[in-house]
C-alpha cells in the first residue's frame, strides 16, 4: 500500500507503544490484536526502530496481513489486518 | 501395486502425526546464570516468544534462582551454612548485578538509569510481564535445596512450580525452540 492509501485507512485500533523499547511494541501488539476481529485494521505507534522489522515477521508467523508503515517526525506508524 | 502405496500411505500418515506430535510451538529455556544482563535477555526472548503464542517454560536453575526470591519474604527453619548463603546471594531480581562492569556496583546502577532513560522494562517489571502472559517458571528443586532457598520465600508469580530434571527434559522433548542462558 502507498503512503497515501495508509494515511486514508480508517483503524479499528491503536496501539500507542511510544517510548517502550523491546519487546514493549511486540508485547503491544499482541494485547492489541486481541481486542480486535478478525478483517479489522491495527495501528501500532512505536518510536523504536527494531519494530519496523519486527512487526511485518511477526505479522507473517501469526497470519496477519502487514500492509505497510507511515513514518511521522519521531515515530512510525504500523498497520496491520487482523488475519 | 495398489495395496503398496496405500500402506505406504498410511505408514507416512502416522509418521506425520507422531512428528506433530512431538513439537509444539514451545520454548523451553534453562535460566542458569544469576547475572542482571543473562536474565534480561532470557526474560525478553521469553516473554517475545508468548507475543507468538508459543507456549513458554522456563526452567531457572543455579544462580539463576536467586533472581526469584522475593525481598520482603523469608524462609523458615534453615541452618547456619543457609543462612549464609542467603545472606551473601542476591535477594530478589532487583538485587542481581551485571555480568560485566558491575564496578562495585557503579555499572549494575548506571545501566539500570540507562536501562530507565530508554524505557526498557527493569527485572522485577519483566517478570510481572511474564506471569501476565501465562510463562510457566520451573525451579530446579536440587538448586533450592543447595541454596538453602525456600519456596515461602520466593515471589508470588502465577504458575511456579518446584521440579526436577526430568520436567525440564519433558518440556524441552516437545520444543521448537530450546535454550540455555
Amino acid at each position: 500500500m502507498t503512503t497515501e492509501e495508509l494515511k486514508s485507512l480508517k483503524s479499528n485500533a491503536i496501539v500507542d507503544a511510544r517510548g517502550t523499547a523491546c519487546p514493549g511494541p511486540l508485547l503491544a501488539a499482541k494485547k492489541g490484536i486481541g481486542e480486535i476481529e478478525s478483517g479489522e485494521i491495527m495501528e501500532i505507534y512505536s518510536s523504536d526502530e527494531g519494530t519496523k522489522n519486527d512487526i511485518p515477521k511477526w505479522c507473517q508467523k501469526m497470519s496477519h496481513e502487514f500492509l505497510g508503515i507511515v513514518e511521522e517526525d519521531s515515530y512510525s506508524r504500523l498497520f496491520l489486518k487482523k488475519a | 501395486m495398489e495395496l503398496d502405496l496405500q500402506k505406504q500411505i498410511d505408514e507416512l500418515k502416522a509418521k506425520v502425526s507422531r512428528m506433530e506430535a512431538g513439537t509444539k510451538d514451545q520454548l523451553s529455556m534453562v535460566v542458569f546464570s544469576g547475572d542482571l544482563d543473562k536474565i534480561l535477555a532470557a526474560m525478553i526472548i521469553a516473554t517475545g516468544a508468548a507475543a507468538y503464542d508459543m507456549k513458554v517454560k522456563l526452567f531457572f536453575t543455579f544462580w539463576a534462582t536467586a533472581a526469584l526470591r522475593d525481598p520482603k519474604k523469608n524462609g523458615k527453619g534453615k541452618n547456619i551454612i543457609e543462612k549464609m548463603f542467603g545472606m551473601m546471594l542476591p535477594k530478589g531480581s532487583s538485587k542481581v548485578t551485571l555480568s560485566k562492569m558491575h564496578m562495585a556496583g557503579m555499572g549494575t546502577a548506571m545501566i539500570k538509569s540507562i536501562m530507565k532513560k530508554h524505557k526498557v522494562a527493569s527485572l522485577p517489571e519483566m517478570f510481572k510481564i511474564a506471569g501476565e502472559l501465562g510463562i510457566d517458571i520451573n525451579i530446579c528443586e536440587m538448586s533450592m535445596n543447595l541454596m538453602g532457598f525456600k519456596k515461602e520465600e520466593m515471589i508470588d508469580y502465577p504458575n511456579m512450580t518446584v521440579c526436577g530434571v526430568a520436567t525440564f527434559l519433558s518440556d524441552a522433548q516437545e520444543s521448537k525452540i530450546q535454550l540455555f542462558i
